[in-house]
């Protein structure tokens, strides 16, 4: 059984081929992305963001899991340097970038919760999925940021999260100040393999706020793969993201 | 007299080499240079060559490096590749030249608006005005050469997918937003 939905300004699909699937699954998932909309959405009025960055809000009338996304912001702040960092340069916080592969696994772990083994919860592109061992893994593609109705990689996940940062910055010229005329290609995107979505999330948020140095970041992390896309459509992959390619047969 | 005239030569000469060196350094350039303590660091190429020897010896359609390199030329295509490197090229001279601003257009985290950049009748340019933030602003800039990870010119596969990673949150927002702005260009 499958079900989309929009929420959170995405789509949300999520795929269950265990027997058991039932229309109460789906309906438990996208009550809970509407939840986690209403709390972390940075542009609704009334979300718990929107409350703290227009000052009505104190620390101490956060919610649990507002608590839980900034501790766990913290968290990633430190393992990146501050390459990653949920507080905006005007002051203001936008967690989007930790909320999303959190609030995917949440939402598979309720899956999981239910007995269920097979399926894949995808919100706007950041995945987690779960396969038994036994069988063909899911076969998923990376999106070729310059062709959105094409696919350039097809990947082999069980249990692994991937997630995706990217965007289509042009035109903000990167110099190396050792080398002014050299002008550094820019990372259109970076696919980030780790153990779970939100791990893949938060590093691929970082890696892609390094730029170029984003996939050596990921290279240097065990248990992390990446898949690393320039403006040129060259792709640099780590040494061990071969173990998760498809090739077309 | 001689002496004098080429004293001066050579000072106005320098002068000349001064401020030409500023107006480089003085181009504009975000670049927050931010010096590495972290755990997991990022490697240099030394270490990293000693940390992972490569299961197979890769062949690197382009070599990895920091310098700018044309790899679709390079490479002996064997299939057809993909290097788009804009959305929606359009044939030379249809555009008058100058700076249009796109439409902002919604991609949930925030607006995408894109400026297109017209010279010689083509769009050479894409800047954003404005976009959703999911990183930092600041980029490191550093004198590693990069580590020998296999690379490739990406290619379109065709195989069936039950589901697809992207950053597809602002795709849209930004072809709506720079179709908008190539609009007003059109002559």
């Amino acid at each position: 059984m499958k079900q989309t939905e929009l929420i959170m300004g995405m789509p949300i699909t999520v795929e269950i081929l265990d027997e058991h699937a039932n229309e109460s699954a789906f309906k438990k998932i996208f009550n809970y992305s509407t939840e986690v909309d209403r709390i972390f959405s940075p542009y609704k009025e009334g979300s718990e963001v929107s409350k703290i960055n227009s000052g009505e809000l104190s620390v101490q009338e956060y919610s649990p899991q507002m608590r839980e996304v900034f501790r766990l912001a913290e968290q990633t702040k430190q393992q990146t340097s501050g390459y990653f960092d949920v507080r905006r340069p005007d002051g203001k916080i936008d967690p989007s970038g930790i909320v999303k592969g959190w609030a995917i696994l949440n939402a598979a772990q309720l899956l999981k919760q239910d007995g269920y083994e097979n399926f894949f919860v995808d919100a706007g592109g950041d995945i987690q999925s779960a396969r038994p061992e036994h069988l063909e893994p899911w076969h998923l593609g990376i999106r070729n940021p310059f062709n959105t109705a094409e696919i350039v990689k097809v990947l082999r996940i069980r249990n692994e999260g991937v997630a995706t940062s990217g965007t289509y910055k042009r035109g903000m010229h990167i110099y190396n100040p050792h080398d002014p005329m050299q002008i550094l290609d820019d990372v259109v995107s970076i696919t980030v393999i780790g153990p779970n979505v939100y791990e893949a999330d938060r590093f691929a948020t970082a890696a892609f706020a390094m730029g170029r140095q984003g996939i050596n970041f990921i290279e240097s992390l065990p248990g992390f793969e990446a898949y690393q896309i320039d403006r040129m459509g060259v792709a640099i992959q780590t040494s061990g993201f071969n173990k998760y390619i498809q090739n077309d047969a | 007299m001689r002496k004098y005239i080429l004293s001066a030569i050579v000072a106005i000469s320098f002068g000349f080499y001064i401020s030409s060196n500023r107006n480089y350094v003085a181009h504009p350039v975000p670049i927050i240079a931010k010096s590495p303590a972290i755990t997991p660091n990022i490697p240099d190429s030394g270490s990293l060559a000693a940390g992972s020897p490569p299961a197979n010896n890769p062949t690197p359609v382009a070599a990895a490096s920091s310098t700018t390199t044309q790899p679709a030329a390079s490479k002996p295509a064997t299939t057809p590749t993909k290097v788009v490197q804009q959305p929606a090229p359009k044939p030379a001279g249809q555009f008058r030249n100058g700076t249009y601003a796109g439409i902002s257009a919604d991609a949930y985290y925030g607006y995408v608006q894109v400026q297109a950049i017209i010279s010689n009748g083509k769009l050479t340019d894409i800047q954003m005005l404005d976009y959703p933030s999911d990183r930092g602003t600041s980029v490191r800039i550093n004198s590693y050469a990069l580590p020998q990870l296999i690379s490739e010119a990406i290619q379109a596969q065709s195989a069936r997918v039950a589901a697809v990673s992207g950053a597809t949150d602002t795709s849209q927002a930004f072809i709506q937003s720079l179709s908008s702005a190539l609009a007003q260009a059109k002559s």
